[in-house]
């Protein structure tokens, strides 16, 4: 089931949370709400998931094509996975995950040996099998975070909600566990929306990446999209690493795709460490002239950082170990430096 | 190799002073709370078996024990379930002179019994405030066995608000909300969600309270009217045996009250013991 949002407003006393935000779930799609703490993403899937009202007045919340904007959380047929995971303490996995089903009108409720079964099933699903005993404090963060979706998907939701799904577990287990949810995805197909902060975690799992900030969305598209095509110097400086040149940046540092010729010459340019090009400072080579301030070479890439002698600005740079024992560069040695892509924006402010 | 080589050395802690510590623990424990415990065993070691028997299981005193136990059983329950309600207004909703109202639930710790239980009696007799609109009734709450059980239910609400307050506080409003968007209703959130979290903090509450309501002496004796076979509380006879000088039967009616509270303060620690064992690691 698609989920459409149009125009959606939420203030908190004098704090606009939510400025008329519009959103599309396309049916089956993977999709990451983006944004820095405080930017209402995850108010919006509250809002969504009906554990929050929009302000009265402001749009509507659609589940194909249907309107649910006052139908309650418990009617809306949404599976809604807490960050912390909210698990009930007192039950033991199998009681959690029943819940959803065990509260239901008598008329609604599948027999309990149905029940049973079907929590066997979702435990299997969620490769907890064998866990149904336990209790919450006796699994792990991931585990965990495994039985809340279980426990979300046992009423059959028609769009899962996931609120920083891996925001308390570990880098590792993170890492993990979001590779393991897109593939679970591919195999159940269920409309899925999930709020992170993590651009890594967005940009690798999602079908689609809404970036938000302040209250607004800034862009929408696919995780390339966004990534190579930033809409606003917010996305570039929230999607990677990026280098902001705001003094005369040097004509001759190379390719630019700017928007107008000026901004060459005065703008602010945004340029991603791994798009620069080093090569050894020999005469009549091309390329502004830098030193070499610091070299880190710890993980895959060498990191460096570089002073522009003629701005005195400070340059991250990011290449390959191979190519930096290749150019033999060393603390304290002269480089020229090239842009190999960068981005300017027209209508530009300071951040 | 020398023998103290082989031997296990304890752990070094961090924080030093576990030693010197527990041995204080043991000794103001024993000071304060053992020694006099088992004076009042000893003294009552000195009586023969049927000078026990009389003085402990005496019409009067029995129905003494009939009325203490259960007025405090009764008093315990009803601040259970109205100091859950107390306590759930103060930590999940602000409105003004909160704060007030939560300074007020301390009222009963900080007065002197005896001024509550005159306070009570004013009220609650005949023509007091309360009393007056209660009498036409058929409700007689001074001089009765309701008094004495008002009086218990007044000086035991402070420790079941205060022990449920930090334990509503901890608990997250999320495990509503996800009680909520699995299609649970208000009711099934609240007793198969909520009451069973906070379980172990109500039996701690009132545990306290009933036994604070079984030791309590000071109200009671003015709202009761100390009416022999009606409305005379234990610890009222423990009182009198020591005004006629019978300190054996005292201590004897002191022994079989430390025996049974003891007991059912046990039996209430197990009861929380095993409603917690979903925090077994």
């Amino acid at each position: 089931m698609s989920i459409h949002a149009s125009n959606i407003r939420k203030t908190f006393g004098a704090f606009t949370a939510l400025d008329g935000v519009d959103l599309n779930v396309p049916r089956g799609k993977l999709v990451a709400l983006l944004g820095p703490s405080g930017s209402g993403k995850t108010t919006l899937l509250r809002i969504i998931a009906g554990l929050e009202h929009a302000d009265p007045g402001s749009g509507q919340i659609q589940f194909h094509g249907e309107d649910v904007t006052n139908v309650p959380a418990g009617e809306r047929k949404v599976g809604f996975v807490f960050q912390h995971y909210a698990l009930f303490r007192h039950m033991t996995v199998l009681e959690n995950i029943a819940f959803g089903l065990r509260v239901r009108r008598r008329r609604d409720r599948p027999p309990a040996d149905e029940i049973t079964d079907r929590v066997h099933r979702l435990l299997k699903l969620v490769q907890l099998e064998g866990l149904d005993a336990r209790y919450p404090s006796q699994l792990s963060g991931g585990q965990r975070q495994r039985v809340a979706l279980a426990r979300a998907l046992a009423v059959e939701p028609k769009v899962l909600l996931l609120d920083e799904p891996f925001g308390a577990l570990d880098a590792k287990v993170r890492k993990e566990l979001r590779r393991w949810l897109r593939r679970f995805h591919d195999e159940i197909q269920l409309t899925t929306l999930f709020v992170t902060h993590d651009q890594e975690e967005a940009l690798e799992i999602a079908d689609e990446v809404v970036i938000m900030n302040q209250a607004k969305v800034e862009q929408v598209g696919t995780p390339q999209e966004v990534y190579d095509k930033p809409a606003s110097p917010f996305v570039y400086q929230f999607l990677g690493n990026v280098n902001v040149l705001r003094g005369q940046v040097p004509e001759q540092v190379g390719v630019h795709q700017s928007r107008s010729a000026t901004l060459i010459a005065n703008g602010v340019v945004y340029v991603r460490p791994h798009d620069i090009e080093l090569s050894p400072d020999v005469p009549g080579a091309a390329g502004a002239v830098a030193v070499i301030r610091y070299v880190h070479v710890a993980g895959p890439q060498a990191r460096l950082s570089v002073e522009l002698v003629q701005t005195r600005e400070n340059v991250e740079a990011e290449i390959s170990r191979t190519e930096l024992t290749a150019l033999g560069l060393g603390v304290g040695d002269l480089v020229r430096l090239r842009l190999r892509q960068s981005h300017s924006f027209d209508d530009d402010y300071a951040i | 190799m020398t023998f103290a080589a082989t031997l296990p050395r304890p752990p070094r802690r961090v924080l030093p002073g576990f030693g010197l510590s527990l041995g204080f623990t043991l000794a103001y424990l024993g000071l304060i709370v053992l020694i006099p415990l088992s004076a009042a065993f000893l003294k009552t070691a000195g009586m023969s078996w049927d000078e026990f028997v009389t003085a402990v299981a005496s019409p009067r005193v029995l129905a003494s024990y009939r009325l203490s136990f259960l007025a405090s059983l009764a008093a315990g329950m009803v601040n259970m379930f109205f100091g859950l309600i107390v306590s759930w207004v103060l930590v999940r909703y602000t409105f003004p002179g909160r704060r007030i109202v939560d300074a007020l639930v301390d009222l009963p710790f900080a007065l002197p019994t005896a001024v509550a239980g005159i306070a009570l009696t004013a009220i609650y007799s005949k023509n007091g405030w309360v009393g007056r609109w209660l009498e036409p009734h058929g409700i007689k709450v001074a001089f009765t066995e309701l008094g004495v059980f008002v009086a218990l239910t007044f000086i035991g609400l402070p420790f079941v608000v205060r022990t449920l307050q930090p334990v509503l506080l901890e608990l997250e409003p999320e495990i509503e909300e996800a009680a909520a968007s699995l299609g649970a209703n208000r009711w099934d959130a609240i007793t198969r969600v909520i009451l069973p979290e906070l379980f172990p903090a109500l039996l701690t509450g009132f545990a306290l309270a009933f036994a604070r309501a079984l030791g309590e002496y000071g109200s009671v004796v003015f709202i009761s009217g100390n009416m022999p076979m009606r409305t005379e509380i234990t610890p009222l006879l423990i009182i009198t045996k020591l005004e006629q000088y019978d300190y054996r039967g005292a201590t004897a009616i002191a022994v079989v009250m430390l025996v049974a509270s003891f007991s059912m303060l046990l039996l209430i620690n197990l009861l929380q013991k095993w409603s917690r064992r979903h925090h077994r690691i």
